[in-house]
C-alpha cells in the first residue's frame, strides 16, 4: 500500500518532469528547426520561454531518481545496470544541453558563437528525451530478466528493440508538440510568431498518431506485457480521453483557441503517461521487478511519504508563485 | 587499470569537478544578499550593480553544478548498484531532503535572477535570502550522506541484509555535525577568497574602481570571518575522525605504530612497508596533544589494522597537509587583513595585500579539493565504513574506460569555457560603474541582459 503510493508520487513526479522539462526540450528542438525569415526571433522567444523556468523544472528528473532510489533500492540498481547505457547517453545530454543553454546567453552576441551553442542545445535537446523514452520503453519490454540480486540479460535487452526506439521518437514528437503549444501563449502579441509555433504543434500533432499507432503494435512482439495492460478493461475510456484531447488539442489549435490548446495538450501529455504507468503496474521493470518485491522497508516509505507531504506544502506554492510569475496571463 | 579503477575515477572526477560547482553555488548568494542588504541599506548603487554582476556570473555556475550534480544522482547507481540496493533504504531520506531544497533553491533563484525588475527590492533580496540559505540546506543534506558512509549507523545487519532500519538515526550519524559544519564554512571560504583575489586583481590593475573596492570588501568580510571558524571546526572535526575512524586519522597523519607521544608528522612521503615517513618535519609530542590535549594521550596507528583495510596511506597524508597548510595560509591573511583593518579602519588599500590576495585566490579551492580527498579516500576500502567494500559495490558493467574518458572531456571542455565566460563577465569595467548613477532599479526591463554585452 506504502509502495503504491510512493508509485503514485514518482509517476507525478514524472508528469510534472515531461510537462515542465519535457517542454523544454521541445523549445529546443524547435530552436534547432528554426526556419525562415523569422527564425531569430523564433529562437529569443524561446529563451526568454524557458531561462527562467528550467532548472526548477529540470528538478523533477531528480525528485524522480531520488524518491526511486529511497523507496525503491532493488529496482533503481536493476534499471542502472541494465540500462546503463542509454541513461549515461542521456546524461551526456542533460550536461551539454544545460550547459549550451547558459552558455549562449552569456556567450558574444555574435552569429557565428551564437549559432554554435544553439546548434549544441539544439541537437542535445533531440538526444535527451529520445533516450528518456527509449528507457520507459525498455522498462515495459519485459527482455529484462532478474536472478537472484543479478540482472541476467546483459547491458543491451529491451533498448534495442523497435518499441524501444518508437517510445523513443515518440518522446521527441510528445515533447515538440507541447513546447509549440506552449509557445503560443508566450509569444501572444506577436501574431506572426504566434501562428508560426501553432503550425508546429499541429504539425507535431499529426507526427504524434502515426508514431502511437507504431508504439502499439510493435509492443505486441518487443514488450507484450504492456501490450496486455493496453488491451486491459480501463485501457478504452484512458485511450478515448487521450484521443478526446487529441482532437481537442489539434481543434484549439485550428480556431487558435490557445489557453484551451495549453490544457488539452496537458492532458494529453497527462493521459499518455498515465496509461503507460498503469500498464506498466505493478512492475517497475517488467516481469521480475515489482513494487513490492523492491520496496525499501516500511519504516523508510512512511517517512518519506511524511516528508513529501510537508515538502509539498512549502513547494507547491512557491512553485505556482513561479509560473504565476514568469507565465501568468496578464504579463505581455 | 581494470573496471573498478575506471568507476572510482568516474565517481571521484564527478565530485571533484561539481563541488566547485556547488560550493561557489551555494557561497556566492549570500555574497550577493550581503551586497544587495548593503544597497537597501545604503542606497549606493555601487552595491546593486555589483549583486547583480555577480548574480549573473553566478547563473552560469549554477547551471553547471545543477546538471553535473544531476548526473551524481544517476552515477551512485549506474557505477555503484549494490550499494544504492543496500543504502537506499537507509540513506534515501537526506537526498530526498536535499532534493526539496534544491528544489526551492530553483525556483527562487528563477525569481531572484529574473525578476529584478518584477518585485520590490525587498522581496526580491529576501528571494536571494531563500536562495542562499537553501543552497546551505542543500549541501547540509547532501554531506549527511556522505556522513553516513563514514558512521554507518540506524540500522542492524540480519543475513547480510540491512533491517531495523531508522532513517532519522542514519541521517542523523555521529560524523554528520562536524562533517556539515566544516564543508559549509569551507564553501564560504573558498568562494569569498576566490572572488576577493579576483577583484583584488583588477583593483590592482585600477585602483580607482570603486566597483572592484566594494566588491573585494564584501568577499573579505566573508572570507575573514569565515577561515577562523573553518580552523576551529577542522581541529575538533579531526578529534571527532580520531574517535570515530581511527584507521582514517592515522592515515591522514601517517601515523604507523600504536603509542603514547606521538609526534605530529608534517610532510613527507609514507613508507607502508616500513612504517616509516621519510623526509617529514616532526613535532613531538604533537599528535598526541592534538588529539587529547595531553602529551601522554595514545593515538592507534594503522598497524593495528589488516594491511587490506588502509586507505592509500601517502595520498591520504598528503591531501591532509595540503589542506591544512592552504587552510593556515588562509588564516594568515586573513589576521594581516584584520590587523590592518584595525589600523586604518578601511580596505583594501596595500598594493601587497592584493598581491598576496590574488595569489591566495585559488587556496580555498585547494584546500576544499584536497579535505574531500581526505574525507573519501581515507574511507576506502570501504564505501559503507565497516559494512561494504567499495569493490563489492561497483557495477558489473563492463568497458567503464569509455564513460570515463566521455565525461572527462565534457567536464574539461566545460572547466574551459565557463573560465572564458567568466572573464568576459568581468575583465571590463564599465565607465559609469567609476560615478554613481541616479535610479538604478528604474534602468528598464532587460537590466540583466545588457550586463552581457560588456
Amino acid at each position: 500500500m506504502l509502495e503504491t503510493l510512493v508509485a503514485v508520487v514518482i509517476l507525478t513526479s514524472l508528469i510534472l518532469y515531461a510537462l515542465a522539462g519535457g517542454a523544454d526540450y521541445g523549445g529546443g528542438m524547435w530552436d534547432l528547426l528554426a526556419s525562415g525569415g523569422r527564425s531569430q526571433r523564433q529562437r529569443h522567444a524561446i529563451v526568454e520561454a524557458i531561462a527562467p523556468v528550467w532548472e526548477a523544472n529540470h528538478v523533477w528528473l531528480v525528485l524522480v531518481i531520488v524518491l526511486l532510489f529511497t523507496a525503491f533500492p532493488r529496482g533503481f540498481s536493476t534499471i542502472m545496470v541494465a540500462l546503463h547505457i542509454p541513461i549515461t547517453a542521456m546524461l551526456l545530454g542533460i550536461v551539454l544541453r544545460g550547459s549550451a543553454f547558459v552558455f549562449r546567453k552569456y556567450d558574444s552576441t555574435q552569429d557565428a558563437v551564437q549559432r554554435r551553442w544553439s546548434t549544441m542545445f539544439g541537437v542535445a535537446s533531440f538526444f535527451t528525451p529520445f533516450f528518456q523514452g527509449l528507457t520507459l520503453g525498455a522498462l515495459a519490454s519485459g527482455a529484462i530478466r532478474v536472478a537472484g540480486d543479478h540482472v541476467i540479460t546483459g547491458f543491451f535487452a529491451g533498448w534495442l528493440t523497435p518499441f524501444a526506439l518508437t517510445c523513443g521518437l515518440f518522446a521527441l514528437a510528445l515533447f515538440a508538440f507541447l513546447a509549440a503549444t506552449y509557445m503560443t501563449i508566450d509569444t501572444q502579441g506577436e501574431p506572426d510568431l504566434q501562428n508560426d509555433f501553432r503550425l508546429r504543434a499541429i504539425w507535431a500533432e499529426i507526427a504524434l498518431v502515426p508514431l502511437a499507432i507504431i508504439v502499439f503494435i510493435t509492443s505486441k512482439f518487443d514488450a507484450p506485457s504492456m501490450y496486455q495492460g493496453l488491451t486491459n478493461w480501463w485501457a478504452p475510456v484512458l485511450l478515448g480521453w487521450t484521443a478526446v484531447s487529441v482532437i481537442a488539442a489539434t481543434l484549439a489549435l485550428w480556431s487558435r483557441r490557445f489557453y484551451f490548446a495549453r490544457i488539452a495538450a496537458i492532458a494529453q501529455v497527462t493521459f499518455i503517461l498515465l496509461g503507460w504507468g498503469l500498464a506498466q503496474y505493478p512492475h517497475l521493470v517488467s516481469p521480475d521487478v515489482t513494487l513490492q518485491n523492491a520496496a525499501a522497508p516500511e519504516s523508510t516509505l512512511k517517512l518519506l511519504l511524511l516528508a513529501l507531504g510537508a515538502g509539498a506544502v512549502f513547494l507547491l506554492p512557491s512553485l505556482l508563485y513561479l509560473f504565476q510569475f514568469f507565465k501568468g496571463q496578464e504579463q505581455r | 587499470m581494470n573496471d573498478f579503477f575506471f568507476a572510482r575515477s568516474q565517481m571521484g572526477m564527478s565530485l571533484a569537478f561539481h563541488i566547485i560547482f556547488a560550493v561557489i553555488g551555494m557561497a556566492m548568494p549570500l555574497l550577493m544578499v550581503i551586497a544587495e542588504g548593503c544597497y537597501l541599506w545604503t542606497k549606493n548603487p555601487i552595491y546593486l550593480e555589483l549583486s547583480k554582476r555577480w548574480a549573473a556570473g553566478t547563473t552560469i555556475l549554477f547551471a553547471v553544478g545543477a546538471v553535473s550534480g544531476t548526473v551524481l544522482s544517476f552515477e551512485l547507481g549506474l557505477l555503484w548498484p549494490k550499494f544504492m540496493e543496500y543504502a537506499g533504504g537507509i540513506i534515501g531520506m537526506p537526498f530526498s531532503l536535499e532534493g526539496f531544497a534544491f528544489f526551492t533553491e530553483a525556483i527562487f533563484l528563477g525569481i531572484y535572477l529574473y525578476g529584478w525588475n518584477r518585485v520590490s527590492p525587498v522581496v526580491h533580496w529576501l528571494a536571494g535570502i531563500v536562495v542562499a540559505v537553501s543552497g546551505v540546506l542543500s549541501a547540509v543534506f547532501v554531506v549527511f550522506a556522505n556522513a553516513w558512509m563514514n558512521t554507518p549507523v540506524g540500522f542492524d545487519v540480519v543475513n547480510g541484509q540491512p533491517t531495523n532500519i531508522q532513517p532519522i538515526t542514519a541521517m542523523l550519524s555521529p560524523a554528520s555535525l562536524h562533517e556539515t559544519i566544516h564543508m559549509v564554512l569551507a564553501a564560504y571560504a573558498a568562494t569569498a577568497f576566490l572572488v576577493a583575489g579576483i577583484h583584488a586583481f583588477f583593483l590592482l590593475r585600477n585602483p580607482r574602481s570603486v566597483f572592484h573596492r566594494a566588491s573585494c570588501s564584501v568577499a573579505l568580510v566573508v572570507a575573514c570571518i569565515s577561515i577562523p571558524l573553518q580552523m576551529v571546526s577542522g581541529d575538533s572535526a579531526a578529534r571527532e575522525v580520531a574517535r570515530l575512524q581511527p584507521a582514517k586519522l592515522a592515515a591522514m597523519e601517517a601515523h604507523y605504530q600504536t603509542g603514547t607521544g606521538v609526534p605530529l608528522v608534517i610532510g613527507g612521503i609514507p613508507d607502508d612497508a616500513t612504517g616509516k615517513v621519510n623526509y617529514a618535519l616532526e613535532i613531538p609530542y604533537g599528535l598526541s596533544m592534538l588529539v587529547g590535549y595531553n602529551p601522554e594521550t595514545k593515538v592507534v596507528g594503522l598497524g593495528d589494522y589488516p594491511r587490506d583495510q588502509w586507505p592509500n596511506v601517502p595520498l591520504v597524508h598528503l591531501s591532509f597537509d595540503v589542506m591544512v597548510g592552504a587552510g593556515s595560509a588562509m588564516l594568515a591573511v586573513a589576521a594581516w587583513i584584520a590587523w590592518l583593518w584595525w589600523r586604518t579602519r578601511r580596505l583594501p588599500d596595500n598594493k601587497w595585500l592584493l598581491r598576496t590576495l590574488v595569489c591566495c585566490a585559488p587556496l580555498g579551492f585547494i584546500a576544499l579539493e584536497t579535505g574531500w580527498f581526505v574525507t573519501e579516500l581515507g574511507r576506502q576500502p570501504w564505501i559503507i565504513y565497516g559494512f561494504m567494500r567499495t569493490s563489492a559495490a561497483v557495477t558489473p558493467m563492463p568497458g567503464l574506460a569509455v564513460p570515463f574518458t566521455a565525461f572527462t572531456t565534457v567536464y574539461l571542455l566545460l572547466a574551459v569555457i565557463v573560465i572564458f565566460l567568466l572573464r568576459r563577465q568581468f575583465v571590463e569595467t564599465r565607465p559609469h560603474l567609476l560615478t554613481p548613477k541616479p535610479s538604478p532599479w528604474a534602468a528598464g526591463p532587460k537590466t540583466e541582459r545588457t550586463n552581457q554585452g560588456v
